[in-house]
């Protein structure tokens, strides 16, 4: 089956050679000055011209009163509209004849505005397909393509660049994701906020990110489903080629239309969704956070190849916990098999645990988590680490640092090694799960607690998530197990 | 479609109907009588042997649990024909034509639902879950849109929260998830070749020596 719309046409949207901003004010509250803002700070290297009134200069960007006036040599390929509805037939007429293939519509006053905004949204949509332009929106929040340097929206963050997709019913969980991107360091390739999806729907976007080089995953929120079985044909056609986590909002609902029937009883919205996603093979995230880890795993680790799961810790609690949480799930927590013991035993005094987790119980010299990981990766039994304890001697390094004895030749020398250290241990989980091709995760609540922690730090720096529990990597990791489980029990390898 | 209108297209069929259309798609069927009168409700039950289950049978009774009208475990002549009087007695004018229908009492611990629904979001769905008498209480189902496949079907089995029971319980054998398997394969099948068919509930599915027998089925076809 093939995508409804021809990826070449999204070009025009998120890798426009030029971008017209309709609707230009002055004023830094308006929508019309914020689009503005934020396509010319932040990167984006295409031609921008604006329309407003009086012409003149913007934030430094040439203004028109009529497109007649932009040069002709100048290709642009999207126009992003600030204007009222009532000037939105005549402006997309003008920018079919100029060239311009894509639209982006933040204006509101149509669907979601009763029986007159429906019909003219239907007219809109009518004319868009006449003129030949792919038309986002109306009312949403905007578009965003990282390739590109494209930050085409009235809100805010634009996220570092990275693998991940978004489509959004919610222009908020939009910036939601992107701001758990910016925090975590784990990117975005291109978002859109679907607004009204009068013309392009969310499988239409998603359609695009599957055959889009620069997206891994895609990640949506949808609320209201128009016609369900497409959504199911065409996600299912997504997923063989990418995993796709879905965030579903809206109540659900019981099954009260059918008494006659128990199956009909039981057929409740949110289990009927449920199944689907099941079916097609969806990442369905319980919620929001639950969302985002999943995606951003997703993007930067390798496959599992089956379900067994070795925890790697310094610290008991956290081990003992975490595979708590792993044995809740369909994951697997290995036995160790003998001959990774004996190979663990000849680089730890007896104390460590001698089972998994792996506690290494304060044993470890300067060079053991490394070793220990590599080992741990390179047994055949093992198909993904997650690795606890990540930080800690950084955490105190920021005490010694920052106490009044900071700047003690000596405290800065152990400082420094602490940091260097973990440093050292974010590097090797990314660079053993590379040898591997096995999931390496970590989790640390210094994620969050402190960012600039050496270690969470080293984990961004190699473009890796750093979960800031054990229990939502676990999630996280159950998650890429089942995808894995789907594409293996159906052929896609 | 008003709720009164979409009653108005909709018919049930009567559940010895109901097994004969399921059977053509696979689904075993406890091997039951069809009768009208008590006398020959203890004729039947003579041939199947003692105990047996007596029901009444109509178009429209679908909810014969609630409605006292399933007799269960009648050991002897004597029960059988008493039951079929009092069955026969317990029928209303709105009930239509109605039956006697005698079956062997089977014993099985373990009860499954499946089904088949008509959603209007999603279309044709397929679902299995723990059934019996509470199976909307607990509600531990999956549903999957049909058509499905031979794996999807196994993953519904593994979808529900106490899969566990289907293994070997109580000196039980495990049930045999490729029958059970088979059970919604040809729901699935039947939900393609039947559009005329609105919904498709067996409850319960019994587990006998791990094999889904079915009980009670009630079949709602579109007019």
């Amino acid at each position: 089956m093939k995508p409804r719309i021809a990826p070449e046409r999204f070009r025009a949207m998120f890798e426009p050679r030029g971008v017209l901003v309709a609707g230009v004010s002055t004023h830094p509250a308006k929508f019309g000055f914020v689009a503005l803002h934020n396509i010319v700070t932040q990167g984006y290297e295409g031609a921008v011209y604006g329309t407003n009134r009086d012409g003149g200069e913007v934030l430094g960007v040439p203004m028109v009163t009529s497109l007649e006036e932009l040069p002709g040599d100048v290709p642009i390929d999207l126009v992003f509209v600030c204007t009222p509805a009532s000037a939105n037939v005549e402006l997309l007429r003008a920018c079919a004849a100029r060239g311009i293939g894509a639209a982006f519509l933040t204006s509101a006053g149509y669907g979601e505005a009763g029986a007159e905004g429906r019909q003219a949204e239907a007219a809109l949509v009518a004319l868009a397909d006449e003129l030949g332009i792919l038309l986002a929106g109306p009312n949403g929040q905007g578009v965003v393509s990282t390739p590109a340097r494209l930050c085409a929206q009235i809100v805010a963050p634009y996220p570092p660049p990275g693998g991940i997709g978004i489509a959004s019913q919610s222009g908020n969980f939009v910036s939601s994701f992107q701001n758990y991107a910016r925090s975590s360091g784990v990117g975005v390739s291109r978002a859109v906020s679907a607004g009204n999806a009068a013309a392009l729907t969310i499988p239409d976007y998603l359609e695009y990110y599957a055959s889009d080089p620069a997206t891994r995953v895609g990640l949506a929120y949808v609320e209201g489903i128009a016609d369900g079985r497409a959504f199911f044909d065409r996600a299912r056609q997504v997923t063989a080629q990418m995993p796709l986590v879905v965030l579903k909002g809206g109540t659900t609902r019981g099954g009260e239309r059918a008494a006659a029937s128990h199956t009909g009883a039981l057929a409740s919205d949110d289990r009927v969704f449920d199944g689907m996603c099941r079916q097609a093979g969806i990442t369905r995230a319980a919620n929001v956070e639950e969302a985002f880890d999943t995606a951003a795993t997703f993007s930067t680790q390798p496959l599992p190849r089956g379900p067994r799961v070795a925890v790697v810790t310094t610290a008991g609690g956290w081990g003992v916990v975490t595979a708590d949480a792993i044995t809740r799930s369909e994951l697997e927590l290995v036995g160790l098999p003998e001959s990774l013991r004996v190979a663990i035993d000849e680089r730890l005094p007896p104390r460590w645990s001698r089972n998994n987790p792996i506690d290494l119980a304060g044993g470890e010299t300067r060079d053991t988590i490394p070793e220990v990981l590599e080992l741990v990766a390179d047994s055949p039994q093992v198909d993904a680490i997650i690795y606890l304890g990540l930080g800690i001697q950084s955490n105190q390094a920021r005490l010694l640092r920052e106490g009044r004895f900071g700047g003690d030749p000596g405290i800065e020398r152990v400082v420094a090694y602490h940091e260097r250290q973990d440093a050292r241990f974010a590097r090797a989980a990314a660079e053993v799960s590379e040898a591997s091709g096995k999931p390496v995760l970590t989790a640390t609540e210094l994620a969050l607690a402190d960012p600039a922690n050496a270690g969470p730090a080293t984990v961004r720096a190699t473009g890796r998530y750093c979960s800031p529990t054990a229990q939502r990597a676990v999630a996280a990791l159950e998650h890429l197990w089942r995808y894995a489980r789907f594409r293996q029990r159906r052929g896609l390898l | 479609v008003s709720a009164k209108h979409a009653r108005a297209t909709r018919r049930t069929l009567s559940e010895a109907e109901s097994k004969v259309l399921l059977l053509d798609y696979g689904v075993r069927c406890v091997p039951d009588r069809v009768v009208a009168t008590a006398q020959a409700a203890v004729a039947a039950a003579g041939e199947l042997g003692y105990p047996v289950v007596a029901k009444l049978s109509g178009e429209r009774i679908a909810h014969k649990t609630e409605r006292g009208l399933v007799r269960l475990a009648l050991g002897g002549p004597e029960q059988v024909e008493a039951a079929a009087v009092e069955l026969l007695a317990a029928a209303v004018p709105d009930d239509g034509d109605v039956a006697l229908l005698v079956a062997p009492m089977l014993r099985a611990t373990r009860e499954l639902i499946v089904g088949l629904h008509d959603d209007p979001q999603f279309g044709r769905c397929i679902m299995v879950g723990f059934g019996g008498v509470l199976a909307e209480a607990v509600a531990d189902v999956a549903f999957r849109l049909a058509p499905i496949d031979a794996t999807d079907a196994h993953e519904m089995l593994d979808d529900l929260t106490a899969a566990a029971i289907l293994g070997p319980v109580r000196g039980e054998p495990a049930v045999d998830r490729d029958a059970v398997v088979a059970v919604l394969l040809g729901l699935s099948r039947l939900a393609v070749d039947r559009p005329d068919v609105v919904s498709v509930d067996v409850n319960p599915l019994l587990i006998v020596a791990g094999v889904p027998i079915a009980v009670d089925a009630l079949v709602e076809m579109r007019t």
